[in-house]
């Protein structure tokens, strides 16, 4: 991959440090005016999510790092890997626990995520914005009470629990933000 | 990229406001307005300036990175007090506080000590901030090394290198076992001491003799060799530098080739020997302090924006 120099550094970039994967989220050059030139520079490593903040000598480079975004179809869950198939070249790809995280709980067959690859392989998977999902458990409603109040917990096929309201029933099919976790209507 | 300038409307006006009422205080101190050759045959010879060069049928000029060679000829011409409001150029500079391309207040008071020229460096600003209804005071003023020993309990003119490089390892993240003693001074001072200043503004006097520049050198009662330099900060920003600018040409010849020499070793850009300014010190330049006052800066402050393009027609984005 190419070498990018600090003043290549845009919020976005990605690039290598300390051997992971990292997207450049702000790059601050401090200079005396007759002094050594620095930049602050803000990543965020892309395995961990963590941000790291680190101080070059203006001029350094890092090497870039090989990052893409892919769309494809959540297939199934195999017990280790949770498998997805690029709709238009019908290649098929494996993610582990560590790459898919937080987003198993927004999986359901047949949904279009975006698959980040790193050299190929799955770094992490971004569900879409809004999911349908169907509710396995929930307490059962309270009758004549469609209007806004109360919210219980209701939990869904994938295992997630979400705040649901009072009226919302066992079987229902409900629409999720899966940015927020949040509740938005009946499907 | 857009069409649209960088700056609003009301920060365009500002900013004429201001330049106005720069040509008013000195018109009023009797202090002459000059211009001078923003291409020039020679340039700053700092290791960390970079000049945008021009090329020009057999010769390459330089763009300035501020009107200093010029403006000293000028003195050494005879002149008497001299301001310049002017462009000034430094390349790959470019950031929330900076901009390759970007307006110098320049002045030059022969005759006068630092201290007499950093009160008017303080009575200009406090003029401008209080024409523009900003609350400011007057500042206060710290030695370099109060600074750093408030902040960091470290005397910046005696410490050890190897404890620089230990104090900048145990508060900053990176690689800088590279770094010379200036580069570790720059870095803690630009990282660490510089934030800590009041918000409302300091200025800071008697930097390192190894980062005297253009300045000249005194010994404190300490003994420690001192630039007799002042800086002004405002709200976490440089926004002046000033000299007792060094008149002994021969001193000056020996800096030029020490900046050249240190150009050469780490493979930077050769740069011409400034002959001419070299000549005007031989012909004698009058003791003099000079400053130099960052305009675009100066307009954030006034106008508590927190980016440099949010004062300049068109930042280097938008050009």
């Amino acid at each position: 991959m190419a070498q990018y120099s600090t003043n290549e550094f845009r919020p976005g970039l990605k690039v290598i440090l300390d051997g992971d994967p990292c997207s450049i989220v702000e790059n601050e050059m401090v200079k005396p005016g007759k002094g050594q030139a620095f930049n602050r520079v803000r990543l965020r490593n892309l395995k961990t999510g963590k941000i790291w903040e680190k101080t070059f000598k203006s001029g350094e480079s890092l090497e870039g790092a090989d990052i893409e975004d892919r769309d494809m179809q959540y297939l199934y869950h195999d017990g280790e890997f949770y498998h997805f198939m690029d709709p238009k070249t019908f290649e098929q790809m494996g993610a582990d626990d560590t790459a898919v995280g937080d987003a198993y709980k927004w999986l359901k067959e047949e949904d279009v995520c975006m698959l980040t690859l790193w050299n190929g392989a799955p770094l992490y998977v971004t569900p879409p914005n809004f999911v349908e999902l169907e509710i396995v458990e929930t307490d059962p409603g309270l009758r004549g009470d469609t209007a806004t109040g109360g919210t219980k917990p209701a939990t869904l096929t994938t295992g997630a629990v979400v705040k649901v309201p009072l009226f919302v029933n066992q079987g229902d099919k409900v629409r999720v933000d899966t940015r927020t976790g949040d509740y938005v209507s009946r499907a | 990229m857009t069409w649209q300038p960088s700056a609003s409307m009301d920060a365009l006006k500002a900013r004429a406001r201001l330049n106005r009422l720069i040509r008013d205080f000195f018109a009023q101190r009797d202090v002459l307005e000059v211009e001078t050759p923003l291409l020039c045959r020679s340039t700053a010879t700092d290791p960390h300036l970079r000049s945008f060069a021009v090329p020009a049928g057999r010769e390459t000029l330089y763009l300035q990175t501020s009107p200093e060679f010029c403006m000293k000829r000028l003195l050494a011409a005879g002149s008497g007090p001299i301001y310049q409001l002017c462009k000034a150029f430094r390349f790959e500079e470019s950031g929330r506080l900076h901009n390759p391309e970007f307006t110098l207040l320049e002045w030059y008071r022969p005759g006068w000590t630092l201290d007499q020229l950093v009160d008017e460096v303080e009575a200009l600003v406090l003029h401008a901030a209080a024409a523009f209804g900003v609350d400011m005071a007057p500042f206060p003023r710290f030695t370099y090394q109060q600074v750093f020993e408030k902040t960091l309990g470290i005397d910046p003119h005696t410490v050890a290198d190897s404890a620089l490089l230990a104090c900048a390892n145990r508060h900053i993240n990176g690689d800088f076992a590279g770094l010379d003693r200036n580069g570790l001074l720059d870095l803690l001072m630009s990282h660490l001491v510089e934030p800590n200043l009041p918000g409302s503004g300091a200025f800071v006097l008697e930097f390192p003799a190894s980062q005297a520049a253009l300045a000249q050198k005194k010994q404190t009662k300490s003994g420690a060799w001192v630039a007799e330099r002042a800086e002004l900060y405002l709200g976490g920003m440089e926004i002046a530098n000033g000299y007792q600018e060094l008149v002994d040409a021969t001193e000056q010849r020996a800096r030029f080739d020490a900046d050249l020499a240190y150009r050469q070793q780490h493979g930077l850009e050769a740069l011409p020997v400034p002959d001419a300014l070299l000549q005007a010190l031989e012909a004698g330049l009058p003791a003099s302090a000079g400053v130099a006052l960052g305009v675009d800066r100066l307009l954030m402050a006034l106008q508590k924006v927190e980016r440099l393009e949010a004062s300049l027609g068109f930042a280097s984005a938008h050009i």
